[in-house]
């Protein structure tokens, strides 16, 4: 039955997060990005969350899984509200551990699981989007070829966060099947493997993530490597999954420009009036005010498809494309609606406006 | 807890109402365009008799329509969304209590509506009809200048009123019913003005023009004229002793209602637009291919798949208006959200779509160009596109109408 309210739980949730964006991550994003890098108390507080570790100790207690994608999206968005690059940094290790929980072989699960709980927690990341003009999740150009005892992977990666310090990236590749037949894998390397280097990226925004260039030669990855083993993973819902949580986070984004704007509009004067009393001020909010709720309502339903176990590929592909349009379209708006004053670093706008372009190009960088 | 998925019952209605738009509305949609101002009575018969059968296997339906929390707006969204697919101009002649039978849900008392709705349950195809507009005043409803003067038992109402939809229908074609808004002191403004009821036949009551349209042409638009129009003092909406009491927040809650359903109205026309796109490129050797990068997807394809995601965007706020609607929420602003935010991506996919099949699609052979045609109506009628915003502009900005006028 169609249905727009949060369970309880997840309005418990959304508070909790909310407030500590408000608190915590908002006043720490603008050093953040000039400085890039981020305070590593800050990132243990967004640990101590417990966004990753719970799914991860539901699993080793034994326990059915809670975890539930449009309760992601809810988290994500706050979080998103106070810093993308921020909120990216704290949730990087889902990257890895969602898919594992959800598609690992109980022996990696076993084995990988336990390093993500507890007060000292691995850090992992995940290597999907690839440096080409015409880069498509579908069509990975990275490649596995099988060995006797194994995988070689060989090519180059790019936006991959958070690598200092990660001891483990998921690299997804294409590997080759039998009769010709390409698929699409998951390999579980180790970050200091042979054959691996990295080069930190300068991107227009997420300047306070660190993102990476990540080139594979011949990079050996054991045959128990392979997330989910000879039954692999279902990669079409991976990048649904991807696609959810940065949408979720893009919608965090443009809300924080919509009302930002808005509340400057009521404040700033011109011609003797607040310039939100204008039409043409008033219609630009009013429009930015619809396409984030609009925004929103895709993401769930991308989640909501997510949680009864559809991949939503379609789906994904188009609700991704809409609000990456429509969070640029209201970051921009925000921008405008400051004038000059939005175009000048000590406002938070030029920083959203930066931060959201990037969404035609992230892909596989959160998951929820 | 959230859930985008549709009741069982509801998807079968839905299935139900689907056939009945490609069987009987579909059949007739050009005839009735081509043919403005003729009534397709066979068409009118067989949706008043499947009504009526479907009362009759609901009985508690007409209760639960007039019921705001547990109503069924969503469904009712559903439903639209369907019958317009079929179309939007003969939807809107389907008989029935329509904004007419509205307003007095909204506005009048338990006892008005059982007396004015009763007529919908009759033998005969009936409509109500609504009648704000005016020559000199359309988005500002609030300057209406149809007068009603209280004279001993009657209110006597003197004015003109134009774009009443199926106000001939409901006038002079059957036994109707036509709200009209009109003012008891225009000093009072937007206090002042109050809704009341008018029945076929009476005198003083009468349809002067039935307009020419762009498209919609199977509806009738009326202009109507009051000339000393008397009716008895409780066809006032509400209570009469509340002279002050807000007449005009009685409009708009109307509009709370059926603006969402307006939305949906349209998302029916876009749906019928962009599903015959996709069928006939589909068809002509140019499926729309998903997953493909940007570089090699064909421009064409682009512009569908954008089509389509606009569309579920304005469904999906759409059902949220409606939604809250039925769980008795305050939705004001979203159903403003969702009106502007439908027709403004309607009236686009439908241009769209006469661009995208080339010659064909300006052909009158086809119905895209209707479709083009009949899709603009949702972005003026039920408050224009223009107004919707300025309404989602005020709820965000916490500004009064004199505030940001």
């Amino acid at each position: 039955m169609v249905d727009f309210q949060l369970a309880p739980e997840q309005e418990i949730l959304r508070q909790t997060l909310a407030e500590f964006a408000r608190e915590r991550v908002r006043p720490a994003a603008r050093a953040a990005d000039e400085a890039g890098a981020i305070d590593p108390q800050l990132v243990r507080e967004g640990w101590e969350l417990g966004l990753i570790s719970a799914p991860v100790a539901e699993w080793m207690a034994g326990e059915t899984s809670t975890r539930s994608a449009l309760t992601g999206a809810i988290a994500a968005e706050e979080l998103a509200w106070g810093d993308l690059a921020i909120a990216l940094r704290m949730l990087v290790s889902s990257l890895l551990t969602l898919p594992l929980i959800e598609m690992g072989t109980d022996a990696q699960r076993r084995a990988l699981l336990p390093r993500f709980a507890g007060q000292n927690p691995a850090l992992a990341s995940a290597a999907v989007v690839e440096a080409r003009f015409d880069y498509s999740p579908g069509e990975l150009q990275t490649r596995a070829r099988r060995i006797d005892d194994g995988f070689v992977l060989d090519g180059k990666k790019c936006l991959v966060p958070a690598v200092e310090g990660a001891e483990l990236i998921l690299v997804y590749a294409a590997s080759e099947e039998d009769a010709g037949r390409r698929r699409h894998d998951a390999f579980i390397v180790p970050a200091d493997s042979a054959g691996v280097a990295r080069r930190r990226e300068r991107n227009m925004g997420l300047k306070a993530l660190e993102t990476y260039e990540l080139t594979f030669d011949g990079v050996r990855v054991e045959a128990s490597g392979r997330l989910g083993g000879e039954r692999a993973v279902n990669y079409p819902r991976l990048i649904s999954q991807w696609r959810a949580g940065l949408a979720a986070m893009a919608v965090g984004v443009a809300r924080a420009a919509f009302e930002y704007a808005r509340d400057y509009a009521r404040e700033r004067k011109a011609f003797g009036a607040p310039i939100a009393t204008k039409q043409a001020v008033a219609f630009m909010l009013a429009d930015m005010a619809i396409e984030v709720d609009a925004s929103r309502l895709l993401a769930w339903e991308t989640a909501w498809r997510l949680d009864r176990g559809q991949d939503a590929a379609v789906e994904s592909e188009l609700m991704r494309r809409y609000v990456a349009n429509a969070t640029l379209q209201v970051t921009d708006s925000a921008v405008q609606v400051l004038g000059g004053h939005g175009y000048i670093r000590e406002h938070p706008v030029e920083l959203w406006l930066r931060n959201a372009r990037g969404f035609c190009a992230f892909e596989g960088l959160t998951m929820v | 807890m959230i859930d985008f998925e549709l009741e069982p019952q509801v998807v079968k209605r839905a299935e139900l109402y689907h056939a009945v738009a490609l069987n009987m509305m579909r059949s007739i949609a050009r005839k009735y365009d081509e043919e403005e101002h003729t009534q397709p009575w066979d068409f009118f018969e067989a949706m008043w008799a499947a009504s009526r059968q479907e009362a009759g296997a609901q009985p508690d339906s007409a209760e639960r329509q007039g019921a705001r929390a547990g109503g069924r707006s969503v469904e009712t969204a559903v439903l639209v969304e369907e019958m317009c697919w079929g179309d939007a101009g003969l939807f809107l002649t389907i008989p029935g209590p329509g904004l007419g039978g509205a307003a007095v849900r909204a506005a009048g008392t338990p006892a008005q509506q059982e007396r004015f709705l009763a007529r919908f349950k009759g033998e005969r195809p009936v409509w109500g009809a609504m009648a704000i507009t005016e020559p000199g005043c359309g988005s500002d409803s609030a300057a209406v200048t149809t007068s009603a003067v209280r004279q001993g038992d009657y209110w006597v109402l003197n004015g003109t009123k134009i774009f009443c939809t199926a106000g001939q229908l409901a006038a002079e074609k059957s036994d109707g019913l036509v709200v009209v808004w009109a003012t008891l002191d225009r000093s009072l403004g937007r206090a002042g003005i109050r809704p009341f009821v008018v029945e076929r036949g009476t005198p003083g009551m009468s349809v002067v023009r039935v307009e020419n349209k762009l498209g919609i042409r199977a509806s009738d638009t009326a202009a109507i004229v009051f000339e000393d129009c008397r009716v008895p003092l409780d066809h006032l909406l509400g209570d009469p002793e509340l002279k002050r009491s807000a007449g005009f927040k009685e409009v708009m809650a109307t509009f709370d209602a059926t603006r969402p359903i307006v939305a949906a109205m349209a998302i029916g026309v876009g749906r019928a637009a962009l599903d015959f796109v996709r069928e006939f490129l589909a068809a002509h050797g140019a499926p729309i291919r998903y997953g493909l990068p940007a570089s090699r997807q064909t421009a064409l394809e682009a512009e569908v798949v954008e089509m389509e995601v606009q569309l579920k965007a304005a469904r999906l706020l759409t059902w949220r208006a409606a939604w809250m609607f039925d769980r008795g929420m305050r939705n004001n602003l979203e159903a403003s959200m969702a009106k502007a935010k439908a027709g403004r991506v309607v009236t686009r996919i439908t241009q769209k779509a006469v661009e995208l099949l080339g010659p064909l699609g300006y052909s009158r052979e086809l119905l895209v160009e209707k479709w083009m045609r009949d899709a603009k109506i949702n972005d003026i009628f039920e408050g224009t596109q223009q107004i919707n915003m300025l309404i989602v502009a005020r709820r965000v900005l916490g500004y009064s109408s004199a505030e940001l006028s």
